[in-house]
């Protein structure tokens, strides 16, 4: 291993291990040092990831022992509240669906009692080292139908009240309100089709500051941790809701655990589904379908209000709305662009692109020094508006004002420094003409 | 020339070629048998490591090791290796080992493409891991590969499609030899209902095989076009749909699923009689519900996709036929229950497997059948709950039994003991830490933790932790299977065994009839008689 090779190593292993990006940045580098000069250095490093895994797991596992021995004698207390079961949830249908739910398992229970208790008497009684003598029979027929017609009867009980909760799931019919709701690769968009709100919604600062490998936070001193959003749904309660689903990108799924379903929301086709939530709270999920490298982090609140202050909450809604149309008419300074660029790229862009704008090589551009970045100002817009591969369109994403902050900032932030601004009226014109 | 002399220069008895070109070369069903259960064991440890990294990553809350992208190929890594690369090869391990000896046959009936089988195999496979080293990455989209995510990934697309191309055919080919061998190459007197489950389990999977692959090959060839050239099978905007690809996918995956259980249940009918000393319960029930079973698979797909957005119409009709999969089912859990009643039970390694198999695959039918009633799947869906389903049926069912397969048939493949002491350590660490691993998620699914995430909210933090450390104590236990399979191979315990190795086994399938180790071309003259013992 020549010198420059070791050198380099180090560097590259010291990063590995301090930056967020650990594995990918192992794995790529482990693969450059296999294929081309030195696959030995490369598989090292490799192991030396596993063996750090292997040391922390067993570390942890120490702590957690140790704990619950305090636990035992009285002197710890237990972490964090655990569930064991399904919830009952809030509506009408999650609780006939957790009553169906505890029908079925008591009588697989019952079932299991009755075969594993056969089964464990003959292992007891009928072993050879009691003497017992092997009875030769290998067919019953009666017993044969028995055990078939039984289990049978068994399950018609079970598609009984099955049956009927696929038709009341299915009741579309009635519903007062609906909201139409979009997945993003990472992100929720909701449109109240009845007064025109409309926003998006992602993890909250706090969860996705924590979330970034080696950010020292412990996630147990942030509140609902991956379960808490930047702007929650709201609804009102004792209000027959339709959700309409669809997505932008990849198929996700929309789950609340308390509302009792999830439903796919597919690329290009429509899902309906419907709940009517009676009491206020707040109601937290997450994304059920793998959509790709932040999937685990894109969760769902809903807020259910009462009708009169859903009403007072509409109202807010319209007049920020009109606050923004009008914030896009006025002329911005470029730092004011800037600073309001900086949180809505750590926030949206970020996830990808890194927060210094380096991206992940291989996978996600780096934004610093980047050819599009530095290069003509509608180029980059453009590009912003339309969306790449895999990166989404932002042309409906943002409003004006916070397009071009984020325009803005990439070009004069992330050790870039192009120097021009565009401004929100501009961006209005471009999102006007996109929408022909 | 009299026709003495032709018989004698037509079967002097060509031993293996000498060296490593033996195992290149070779088309002898013992030795490519051993191929295919060596490549599976290394595998089988490749995948765990995968799996080892998914729970060092999910021990606790918060991103300690791996980029969330990673995360996700290592999942969907695990899966493809773990089913293409370990299970499926293990059991046509076994099929090479033991079908020609169960039917009283010399070798397998194409040898040739045996041989070529298993290197495509093997070619599959590398093609597959290349891609963990490829630009953007592995793929991290599921082991569904399901549209359009998986079109979002890096160089590694088309080469994990050409890998599952490969897959594919080997596959194909190797069950094209299982139905060749077993329809041309009977002892005389075996009709189909006298031959021993495993070979027939393994006839039912070899016509699964055959029906499914192509269509997987389908699918992922639409996924080739649907990126390379245009098309838009897939794509709303060109006038596809993603969810075409679930339901070909699913045709494929049900009855895949089957392949991977239905020759488990074979080796459990095989054990579990010589060891209770009583003929098998209901041996054409068992055959009937096997067939039934893999009937089955190939119409109740959509249950996978319940939360998709299907009209009610095809709800009711997938809900109604899953359910039906627990008859069957459940007739062969209680004909292995009634082999076991009033029988003479010894508890050596390979029943000792074979019983915990019985008592948690049945838990994983449960949790099937729960998962079965659509509406509650709304909430199920997507969760640790069917995380824990599926690896019940997988991880204490179908590796179990090759686990007891393994100590069951290498006596009679060495001629070696191995060591019982370690054999039951083995088994005992394994079903305590296999518990601690899967039986926590399902109260992590249904408490609302979904699957395929790197990272959770803190309230699941207990159980995975829990999880993890099953998971460790379970992946290092299996080191001992490695240590005794090569105890084994190189005099286990010293003490030679008998052709029959296990009490009166001669009674229930031919392969004891042959001397421990068998002749390199096993029954170069049909047996005299066969095993009537379960009729």
């Amino acid at each position: 291993m020549t010198a420059p090779v070791r050198e380099f190593m180090r560097h590259e292993y010291d990063h590995c291990l301090n930056k967020r990006f650990t594995a990918v940045a192992n794995l790529s580098y482990c693969s450059k040092m296999i294929f081309r000069d030195d696959g030995f250095d490369g598989i090292i490093i490799f192991t030396s990831l596993l063996l750090q895994m292997g040391g922390y797991s067993v570390k942890k596992t120490m702590q957690l022992f140790a704990s619950f021995v305090l636990l035992m004698l009285g002197l710890g207390k237990a972490d964090a509240a655990y569930t064991l079961n399904l919830t009952q949830g809030v509506t009408k249908i999650s609780n006939e669906l957790y009553d169906l739910h505890m029908l079925i398992l008591w009588i697989c229970v019952a079932i299991g009692i009755a075969v594993f208790g056969t089964m464990f008497y003959s292992i007891y009684h009928h072993r050879k080292s009691k003497g017992h003598q092997a009875a030769q029979f290998h067919e019953n027929t009666t017993v044969e139908i028995v055990w078939t017609i039984i289990p049978t009867l068994i399950l018609i009980g079970m598609a009984i009240p099955a049956t009927k909760a696929v038709i009341d799931l299915d009741d579309i019919e009635d519903t007062e309100m609906s909201i139409k709701v979009t997945g993003w690769q990472w992100k929720w968009e909701y449109e109240y089709l009845d007064t025109g709100i409309h926003f998006f919604s992602s993890l909250d600062e706090e969860s996705n500051q924590a979330r970034q490998i080696g950010s020292g936070i412990d996630p147990k001193s942030v509140p609902n941790y991956l379960l808490n959003v930047d702007k929650p749904l709201v609804i009102p309660t004792k209000t027959k809701i339709r959700f309409l689903f669809t997505a932008a990108d990849v198929i996700h799924s929309w789950w609340v655990p308390a509302l009792g379903w999830k439903k796919d929301t597919n690329p290009g086709f429509i899902n309906e589904a419907w709940t009517y939530v009676e009491e206020a709270g707040t109601y937290r999920g997450q994304c059920a379908e793998l959509c790709g490298r932040d999937h685990g982090f894109m969760p769902i609140v809903v807020i259910a209000k009462e009708p009169q202050e859903y009403a007072r909450w509409v109202e807010e809604q319209k007049a920020l709305a009109t606050a923004a149309a009008n914030a896009a008419e006025q002329e911005w300074s470029k730092t004011d662009l800037i600073e309001k660029g900086e949180a809505l790229y750590v926030n949206n862009c970020a996830s990808c692109h890194m927060a210094d704008g380096a991206g992940i090589d291989g996978t996600f551009p780096a934004l610093t020094g980047s050819a599009i970045v530095t290069g003509d100002m509608n180029g980059q817009v453009e590009l912003m508006l339309n969306g790449k591969d895999m990166m989404p369109a932002f042309g409906t994403m943002f409003n004006p004002v916070e397009f071009a902050a984020v325009a803005t900032y990439i070009r004069n932030g992330l050790g870039n420094n192009v120097g021009d601004s565009i401004q929100p009226s501009e961006i209005k014109d471009l999102q006007a003409s996109l929408a022909d | 020339m009299s026709a003495n002399v032709a018989a004698h220069d037509d079967h002097h008895d060509h031993g293996p070629e000498k060296g490593i070109v033996r195992w290149i070369v070779t088309t002898n069903h013992k030795d490519i048998g051993t191929l295919y259960l060596a490549f599976a064991l290394v595998m089988f440890f490749v995948g765990g490591t995968m799996a080892l990294i998914i729970r060092s990553e999910l021990f606790e809350p918060g991103m300690q090791f791996v980029d969330p992208q990673f995360f996700n190929s290592m999942t969907t890594m695990h899966a493809l290796v773990m089913v293409f690369g370990a299970v499926m090869p293990a059991f046509v391990g076994l099929a090479n080992w033991q079908i020609p000896m169960m039917i009283g046959a010399p070798d397998m009936a194409l040898p040739r493409m045996n041989n070529m089988s298993f290197w495509m195999l093997v070619a599959g496979v590398l093609l597959l891991a290349s891609t963990l080293f490829m630009e953007g990455g592995a793929p991290a989209g599921g082991w569904t590969l399901y549209p359009p995510l998986v079109l979002q990934t890096g160089d590694a697309l088309p080469f994990a499609i050409f890998s599952v191309h490969l897959l594919g055919i080997s596959s194909i080919m190797g069950a094209i030899n299982v139905i060749a061998t077993i329809f041309n190459m009977r002892a005389p007197g075996m009709t189909l209902m006298k031959m021993p489950l495993f070979v027939w389990t393994w006839l039912i999977t070899a016509f699964l095989l055959i029906a499914i692959m192509p269509v997987f090959a389908g699918a992922v060839t639409m996924l080739l076009t649907d990126r390379f050239f245009d098309t838009s099978f897939f794509d709303a905007a060109g006038g596809g749909d993603p969810v075409l690809y679930q339901h070909i996918f699913w045709f494929f995956g049900h009855p895949e699923v089957y392949v991977m259980i239905l020759p488990t249940f074979g080796v459990a009918s095989t054990i579990i009689p010589v060891f209770a000393r009583k003929p098998l319960f209901g041996y054409a029930s068992m055959v009937y519900a096997t067939a039934a079973i893999a009937f089955l698979s190939f119409i109740v797909w959509a249950h996978h996709m319940f939360t998709v957005g299907m009209p009610v119409a095809g709800e009711l009709y997938f809900m109604y036929a899953t359910m039906l999969i627990a008859v069957p089912t459940g007739v062969k859990i209680f004909n292995w229950t009634a082999t076991m009643w009033k029988g003479a039970m010894t508890f050596e390694t390979p029943m000792l497997f074979s019983i915990a198999f019985v008592v948690l695959f049945t838990m994983g039918g449960f949790t099937g059948l729960m998962m079965a009633v659509a509406p509650v799947d709304f909430q199920y869906h997507d969760t640790y709950f069917i995380v824990a389903h599926f690896h019940y049926t997988l991880v204490p069912a179908s590796i179990f039994i090759l686990m007891a397969a393994g100590y069951f048939w290498l006596p009679k493949w060495t001629g070696n003991m191995y060591n019982e002491r370690i054999g039951k350590l083995h088994f005992w660490l394994s079903a305590i830490s296999v518990n601690i691993l899967f039986f926590p998620q399902h109260f992590l699914g249904l408490a609302g933790m979904p699957r395929r995430i790197p990272d959770y909210a803190v309230q699941f933090a207990d159980w995975n932790m829990i999880s993890s450390i099953g998971a460790f104590i379970y992946g290092f236990s299996q080191l001992l299977f490695v240590y005794i399979v090569i105890d084994t191979i190189r005099g286990g315990t010293g003490e030679k065994v008998t052709d029959e190795v296990w009490e009166d086994a001669k009674k229930h399938s031919l392969e004891w009839t042959l001397p421990s180790p068998p002749p390199y071309h096993s029954f170069t003259t049909p047996p005299e008689k066969i095993p009537t013992e379960h009729f």
